[in-house]
């Protein structure tokens, strides 16, 4: 009984699936019979099915839209009304099979009278209307020559399931019950006669002319049951894990191949190509079974499309091309909801008012196409409707106003990247939100589905003349075609889907890179290509580094509508690999989608030209940030203070005004349940970590929650934590700090305009010692008697009052410069000092310059020099190597500068030990 | 882990049956302890392959019988010297949450069979970038051998606090 029901179940759900579409198409074409008796076919199926499962409720719903459809047949018209009323009940047969499925085969409690007495009603009025007495006899007809066709038709598709008879009678007496209350009594006799009379040249008919019933019903009753046999289900589950393991033969066999091309005379060869293709026909094989024509991904749009008809009051008909396109399951399942929001979007914004259209000449019913079809290695959907196109005015505008763009960037953009923004995150130009769509996570969210699976998402569109939206996503996801090359001596491999082609640089030829502003391009047919290395792309090098003119290949790519070329130092051999994804350590990299292991054993990065595609943007927009800083530089030359944004953590404690710490400061965010608050000795602690931590209050105003939980900020230093507070935590930006108005209120350093508001940064210095009195003396304690003198340079006052508490805490005796002028004035006048720490970034002076300008003094060339910076790339680090750092910080690893401190001072004695 | 050291201390006597094996490790002179039913096996790391723009303390990912492993170089992470580069490196691998990970280390011991209440927590002046992948201390005869946290280890670096 359990098989049965699963049997049932899935097929009645694929059955549905079927009249939602039919039942749309039908209302579209109510005079297409073919149709009806489709829709009519399937139905009477699953009433009957419910009735031997024993499952009344069910099958009421489908007897009454059936005895409704059964009406249309007879030639009453097909209203909305109507066709909206038998899919109402459609959807309630699979709210009923849903509940069915969750709980084993039980019916769920409930009443369907409502709809049933609907259905009724609406028979018996159409019968009222429709048919007079006179009519009654045709009537009588119709419905033997239906019972006759779906007799003939029925039986292939169940074959030898349900007694076929048994469905018969009962759907006969159910017919006769119906007819008894609608027609009069006299007909019940006249029936039989009637129907005896036209089976007989129905099915003549059917069997085109010749041949006897009996004959022709066995025949195709043999031929249905072929179908059946020849077919068989499979649970997904089983297909995935086929699927795996024939990846991991693939694997396998190109590890074989790639070392049997290592030795030419192997005898190997020939039994390993067999293995080679029977493989290779073996994954083509299970990659068929995973195969499914996309129109299983559209079932539901005409349903969908239909109801946002009468509820936008527009008519749309929808057109689909293709859907018999096949493709990967996996794919199928992750593309039906982007798809399912394009069509709404396209239906509710794209398609104009009917008023509209006919103003604009067009006919009043808008048209959306969906179209798919293959295209190399993947497949390419198409949605596009003939509505009033994309507003370009209204996206730069918004573009504007989000501030994703400026003006003048604006202004160089064509008309595509503007379009482009729609899939930028909370775009939407629609003004009013309608419960359709236009919500703001439209087409961002579409995107990242589409890219998600390795696709990419295209619009194009004509103001007045409708949008196109094209979706391109590999056939399938589990084995991709890869480009190896290399770059700084690694392989890495590069999706064939958005490699365009392949250009040999040559510095005589024509493809040579030339140079705007430091910027590579080259000329390809006429128009100019973009460049950037690889090896830049992944922090190898710094961009000034020369590019090898002679020897280097330019990968061109294409990435939506964004093509540039990636310039590589070698390109081998394309492979097909497995995607493997990337361990949750590395998962963050954006550069790369997965990794996988080569024929040669070797572990090779895969790309993700999304990644490179944004790293491009980005890079770009940093040229410009660059420029104008440079300006601003000209300008003003002096005024550089703190000028590289940093991380801060937002918060409110004590007051209502926010505050501020840097955010590499704070070493934790805990939260914890007031009743693990404990208060001893006149204080309140927390245990955390198996130690007491001492909570430490923003002023004495301040007050711990009275219940729920307390959010604090932990800040640990050489294993001793102290809980800042606080009463909950705003947000963490990124911005640039700059103390506008320096406090004199202990606690606080000053303030700062950060997100537009007024914010006291917090002075951390000043809150450490209230948590361990010792909490600077136990350093200074520990360490030598005579504290070392320390230069501290940097053009910052903020850290300058930020970093010189830390050093004292750490027991140096620390001096100020805010320039590398100053700070040679000092040395000059004899200054003794152990050791050197220095801002990089400074005006005039640079850090880099300062240290070199020491180093070639003889009574500084071993003086430690430690270099500070907000920024901490290999090539600054090396950078600084150069000039003779002894090492380089970054600005806010404050355990970092004390480490490195305490190191230079260690070897030092090392040194003279 | 210190409520059961501490429920073996006032059953001593019983106590001869809570025993942990650890697989010493010794990076950088110092001597470590893996608890054995972390460790998945030992191998020496070959043809690693970097990750540009990771982590430091990544070394890269490696081939470990058709597995991807990423490796960990665990002088980074303990801020000691590099190895030089003509000694041999030995890898620990582990699984994390059903990934694999190798530890690069420099050379692998023998096995202890340690009594869990000997365990010491750390000691309050440890380097607080070791203390926090350290889950305690033993007391050897000779050395001492601190206890490699591998879920702290690992937690720090695949959810690094923002910096």
């Amino acid at each position: 009984m359990d098989d049965l029901l699963r049997e049932f179940l899935t097929e009645t759900f694929e059955s549905l699936d079927v009249v939602d579409v039919e039942l749309v198409k039908f209302e579209q074409e109510p005079n297409n019979a073919k149709i009806l008796d489709n829709i009519f076919r399937l139905v009477h199926t699953i009433k009957g099915t419910c009735g031997f499962l024993g499952l009344p409720r069910l099958e009421a719903i489908a007897h009454a839209s059936e005895t409704l459809m059964g009406k249309f047949r007879d030639g009453v018209p097909v209203t909305p009304e109507s066709v909206s009323l038998v899919l109402n009940s459609i959807d309630r047969i699979k709210e009923i099979l849903g509940e069915l499925e969750m709980s084993n085969g039980v019916e769920p409690e409930g009443d369907d009278q409502d709809l049933i007495k609907e259905l009724e009603r609406l028979s018996l009025s159409a019968d009222a209307g429709e048919l007079g007495a006179d009519a009654a006899e045709p009537e009588e007809e119709a419905v033997a020559e239906g019972d006759d066709v779906y007799q003939v038709l029925e039986r292939p598709l169940r074959p030898g399931e349900v007694s076929l008879d048994e469905l018969e009678r009962a759907f006969r007496e159910a017919e006769v019950e119906v007819d008894m209350r609608v027609a009069v009594s006299d007909d019940d006799e006249a029936e039989p006669q009637v129907e005896v009379k036209v089976k007989a040249s129905a099915s003549g008919e059917a069997a085109s002319g010749g041949a006897s019933v009996a004959k022709d019903q066995p025949a195709k009753n043999n031929g249905g049951q072929g179908v059946s046999n020849q077919s068989i289900r499979v649970a997904v589950d089983t297909l995935e894990d086929l699927m795996t393991m024939v990846s991991e033969l693939v694997l396998t066999r190109n590890q074989l191949l790639e070392i049997v091309r290592r030795h030419e005379d192997s005898e190997f060869k020939v039994p390993l190509q067999r293995l080679s293709n029977v493989t290779a026909e073996l994954q083509e094989g299970v990659m068929k079974t995973r195969m499914q024509p996309i129109g299983n991904a559209w079932q539901k749009l005409p349903r969908i499309v239909r109801d946002l008809s009468q509820e936008l009051s527009k008519p749309i008909s929808l057109e689909m091309i293709g859907a018999d396109t096949e493709l990967d399951r996996q794919v199928l399942e992750l593309i039906k909801d982007p798809l399912t929001h394009m069509i709404r979007n396209s239906a509710d914004h794209g398609l104009e008012s009917p008023a509209e259209r006919v103003a604009a000449g067009k006919p009043e019913k808008g048209v959306i196409t969906l179209s798919a079809y293959h295209e190399g290695g993947h497949i390419l959907i198409e949605v596009r409707d003939d509505g009033r196109g994309l507003n370009l005015a209204k996206i730069k505008q918004k573009a504007l106003a989000n501030g994703i763009t400026t003006e003048s960037e604006l202004e160089k953009m064509s008309d595509q990247q503007i379009q482009k923004f729609i899939f930028a995150a909370g775009f939407s130009t629609a003004s009013a939100v309608t419960n359709v769509s236009g919500r703001g996570v439209g087409m961002d969210v579409v995107r990242n589905n589409v890219e998600m699976i390795g696709g990419s998402i295209d619009v194009r569109s004509q103001e007045g003349r409708g949008s196109s939206f094209i979706i391109k996503i590999p056939l399938t996801l589990a084995i991709v075609s890869t480009l190896i090359v290399e770059s700084h001596g690694d392989r890495f491999a590069i999706p064939q889907l958005s490699v365009v082609e392949l250009v040999r640089v040559q510095s005589n030829s024509e493809h040579r890179i030339e140079r705007i502003k430091d910027r590579p391009v080259l000329r390809l047919r006429n128009k100019l290509l973009p460049l950037v290395p690889l090896s830049q792309l992944l922090g190898f090098e710094s961009e000034d580094q020369e590019l090898d003119k002679d020897n280097g290949f330019i990968v061109v790519m294409q990435v939506g509508s964004q093509r540039f070329g990636v310039v590589v130092d070698g390109v081998f051999h394309t492979e097909e690999i497995v995607v493997k994804p990337m361990s949750s350590m590395l998962r963050n990299l954006t550069m790369f989608s997965g990794n996988t292991i080569l024929g040669d054993g070797a572990v090779i990065m895969i790309i993700d030209p999304n990644g490179v595609a944004s790293a491009m943007a980005s890079h770009a927009s940093g040229a410009l940030v660059e420029e104008v800083e440079e300006k601003a530089e000209e300008i003003s030359e002096k005024k550089v203070d703190g000028d590289a944004p940093i991380s801060m953590l937002l918060f409110r404690a004590g007051s209502a005004e926010p505050k501020a710490v840097p955010l590499s400061l704070v070493t934790r965010l805990e939260e914890f349940d007031v009743s693990k608050i404990e208060r001893s000795n006149g204080r309140d602690l927390v245990q955390y970590r198996g130690t007491l931590m001492p909570l430490v209050y923003i002023n004495e105003s301040a007050q711990h929650k009275s219940e729920g939980t307390q959010p604090m900020l932990v800040f640990s230093d050489s294993g001793r934590s102290m809980g800042l507070v606080v009463d909950d935590i705003v947000d963490i930006v990124e911005d640039r700090m700059k103390i506008e108005v320096v406090s004199e209120r202990a606690g606080i350093l000053g303030s700062a305009i950060i997100k537009e508001k007024a914010t006291e940064i917090i002075d951390l210095g000043h809150y450490l010692p209230l948590a361990f009195d010792d909490w600077f003396m136990r350093k200074e304690m520990s360490n030598q008697p005579t504290a070392r003198k320390l230069l501290f340079v940097d053009d910052s006052a903020f850290f300058r009052n930020m970093l010189t508490p830390v050093l004292k805490a750490a027991g140096y005796d620390v001096t100020t410069c805010p320039s590398a002028q100053a700070a040679f004035e000092l040395l000059e006048k004899g200054e003794d000092y152990a050791a050197i720490v220095t801002d990089i970034e400074m005006p005039e002076i640079n850090g880099y310059q300062f240290c070199e300008s020491l180093r070639g003094d003889t009574r500084f060339r071993h003086l430690p020099i430690i270099a500070l910076s907000a920024v901490v790339t290999p090539q600054s680090i090396q950078q600084g190597r150069d000039a003779g750092f002894d090492d380089y910080v970054a600005k806010f690893d404050r355990p970092g500068l004390i480490a490195s401190l305490k190191d230079v001072f260690t070897n030092e004695m090392g040194v003279a030990a | 882990m210190s409520n059961f050291a501490g429920s073996n201390n006032t059953e001593l006597l019983h106590a001869s049956s809570e025993y942990i094996q650890y697989v010493t490790v010794v990076i950088g002179g110092q001597l470590f302890g893996l608890p054995i039913s972390q460790v998945h096996d030992v191998f020496v790391p070959e043809k690693v392959t970097r990750v540009p723009l990771s982590p430091p303390e990544v070394e890269g990912v490696l081939n470990l019988r058709g597995r991807i492993v990423t490796a960990i170089n665990m002088r980074r992470r303990l801020h000691l010297p590099p190895l030089d580069e003509d000694q041999s490196m030995m890898a620990v691998g582990i699984e994390y949450k059903s990934e694999s990970y190798g530890l690069v280390i420099d050379s692998v011991g023998e096995v202890l069979n340690l009594p869990t209440h000997e365990r010491e927590d750390n000691p309050s002046n440890l380097d607080w970038r070791w203390a926090e992948i350290s889950g305690g201390v033993h007391r050897l005869e000779g050395q001492l051998m601190v206890i490699l946290d591998v879920d702290s280890l690992l937690t720090t670096l695949i959810e690094p606090k923002a910096a």
